[in-house]
């Protein structure tokens, strides 16, 4: 459904004040920002600032000791992982998680595992080969065998397969060469564009997240320190020296 | 030539009770990570219940056919609930401590299900009534291979073919595979982890239930240890194998059976228990990835 003109600004998802800890390492100290309906928003920050942490979190993988998060107004932080992917948020983790063993077509079945309507998954199944053509050539391959751009582009396509509303994306271009992490980029927006995907993009590549974002976050040690348009956010000094290597 | 086609059979028969327990112990192992120490008594559990109800079953007068087919699946669905509640009340509670944890509340379930049947039953061997009557079709070749042989290969057989299409096309069954493989991304695309690992806890139980049946009425009598030894070995067929690997417990018990089989055959019927041993100690030490496992990779 495009988002009617009533959705526009509306709040897909919104974090209050959510302090995360694996044991007594505390992740996240205290996480607050919001996604509107239709955005792509981008979370930007170093190395164990907290980005995974975050979507790890909201995708309900590891519990938070405090705060909320609201989809669509909804509470969902004591939800378990599969009723959230039920509810339409589908993440596709830091290092892409292909199931190694599993065909490029089971693994696209996967990412329909919760889907009934046959009609639906077969339509989106030949969007996402259109989208990246070289997975239906290697259909029947295990997934383990991909090269690491195909796995990029797999693991997104199987959270398509989802229909996402809200997808959560960690590090996309990670690894990849040039060439490929501009592919990812442009289909990202694509995907915003054509499947109405709210987009949140976790990314160490702060120059290009930047370029296709609405707005963006910087999180620094569990901590978000700036928010602000993705424009401003570019123009902006501290952003610069630290994220863009300007 | 006879006495070789002999051993053969009865290697195989062997085998397939092996590989219906040692199905139990992969599938957990390749879910999570876990040797399930206290899987034998579910075997054994499942000898219990099918001695019970077959028994109930033939004071009643019910047709043999129907007391088989009642006592296994009796057997299957009480083992099975054993199973369940094992994994919920010993495993799941300890999902994220330390490996050893598991381990050690396994071991315990394990004691603990021996001397509970010990206690409700008897430490006698109790006689299981023969459930498998001798074919007459199978007169002829009755001094190579025996009817409860027969018996026991084919149902094996069909076991074997309905798991590996529950697991290869089905939708539950590609769950398993996927929750085996990367559970964080199972939960991921909406998989319910925690009904997959009961999934498989249920049908490895059934599994080994059907084996108690089987090898009870083949053998005769039953008591509360016989999970103890019949778990070892099916653990060995599985090491063997490479634990994990569904096919791999398959053939593993296979060969287990068959080296146990021409061993005592052709060597020395005295020494019955150290082949397989034997054979655990020496992949352990060559392969100890076994026959079709993967190199041991980070599990957790
Ligand atoms: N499983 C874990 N156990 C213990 N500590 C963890 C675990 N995962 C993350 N952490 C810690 O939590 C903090 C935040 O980690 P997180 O993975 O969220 O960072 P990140 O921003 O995604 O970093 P990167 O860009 O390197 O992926 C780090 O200090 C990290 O060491
Ligand atoms: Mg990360």
């Amino acid at each position: 459904m495009a988002p009617g003109p009533l959705q526009i600004g509306k709040k897909m998802l919104e974090l209050k004040n959510i302090q995360t800890s694996y044991g007594n390492i505390q992740a996240l100290k205290n996480v607050s920002l919001h996604i509107n309906i239709g955005e792509i928003i981008t979370l930007i920050g170093g190395n164990g600032a907290g980005k995974s942490s975050t979507l790890m979190t909201v995708s309900g993988i590891i519990p938070s000791q405090a705060g909320k998060v609201l989809f669509k107004g909804q509470e969902i932080q004591n939800l378990k992982a599969d009723q959230i992917v039920a509810m339409g948020i589908c993440q596709v983790p830091e290092g892409r998680h292909i199931f190694p063993d599993l065909s490029v077509r089971e693994n696209l079945d996967m990412g329909a595992f919760l889907r009934r309507d046959r009609a639906g998954i077969k339509t989106d199944l030949e969007y996402v080969y259109s989208l990246f053509p070289i997975l239906a050539q290697r259909r029947s391959q295990s997934g383990g065998t991909l090269s690491g751009g195909e796995q990029q582009m797999l693991a997104l396509s199987r959270a398509l397969m989802a229909r996402p509303e809200l997808l959560l994306l960690d590090e996309p271009s990670m690894g990849l060469a040039p060439l490929i992490i501009r592919q990812i980029f442009e289909i990202i927006k694509k995907i915003n564009q054509e499947q109405n995907a709210t987009i949140f993009l976790v990314e160490q590549n702060a120059h290009q997240a930047l370029h296709i974002a609405d707005r963006g976050y910087v999180i620094e040690n569990g901590m978000i320190t700036l928010t602000d348009t993705a424009q401003n956010l570019l123009n902006n000094d501290e952003v610069q020296k630290a994220y863009l290597g300007i | 030539m006879d006495y070789f086609v002999e051993l053969l059979f009865s290697g195989l028969t062997r085998g397939a009770i092996y590989a219906l327990i040692a199905l139990g112990y992969t599938m957990v192992y390749g879910i999570i990570g876990l040797i399930n120490f206290a899987h034998g008594e579910i075997y054994m559990i499942g000898a219990f219940t099918s001695f019970v109800v077959a028994t109930v079953l033939s004071i009643y007068g019910f047709p043999l056919l129907a007391i088989v087919v009642l006592a296994g699946v009796c057997a299957a669905i009480w083992s099975s609930a054993y199973g369940y509640t094992i994994e919920k009340l010993a495993y799941k509670p300890l999902r994220h401590a330390p490996r050893l944890s598991p381990l050690i509340s396994a071991i315990g379930m394990s004691i603990f299900l021996q001397n509970y049947v010990l206690l409700a039953q008897t430490s006698d061997f109790l006689p299981f009534p023969e459930l498998i009557p001798d074919f007459a079709f199978m007169e002829p070749y009755a001094h190579i291979v025996g009817s409860s042989d027969l018996v026991i290969l084919v149902t094996t057989a069909v076991l074997m073919v309905a798991l590996t299409i529950l697991i290869k096309f089905t939708r539950i069954g590609k769950a398993m595979r996927a929750t085996a493989q990367d559970r964080t991304m199972a939960m991921l695309v909406g998989i319910n982890v925690d009904r997959i690992i009961s999934v498989t806890f249920i049908i490895g139980s059934g599994l080994a239930a059907v084996g108690g049946l089987l090898v009870a009425s083949h053998i005769g009598q039953i008591n509360f240890y016989i999970g103890f030894l019949a778990g070892i070995k099916a653990f060995t067929a599985a090491v063997l194998g490479g634990i994990g690997s569904i096919p791999g417990a398959v053939i593993g018990s296979l060969i287990l059976g068959l080296t146990e089989s021409f061993a005592t055959g052709y060597i020395s019927s005295d020494y019955e228990d150290v082949f397989a041993f034997s054979l655990l100690v020496l992949i352990l030490i060559f392969k100890p990835s076994g026959i079709l496992g993967k190199a041991e990779t980070k599990k957790v």
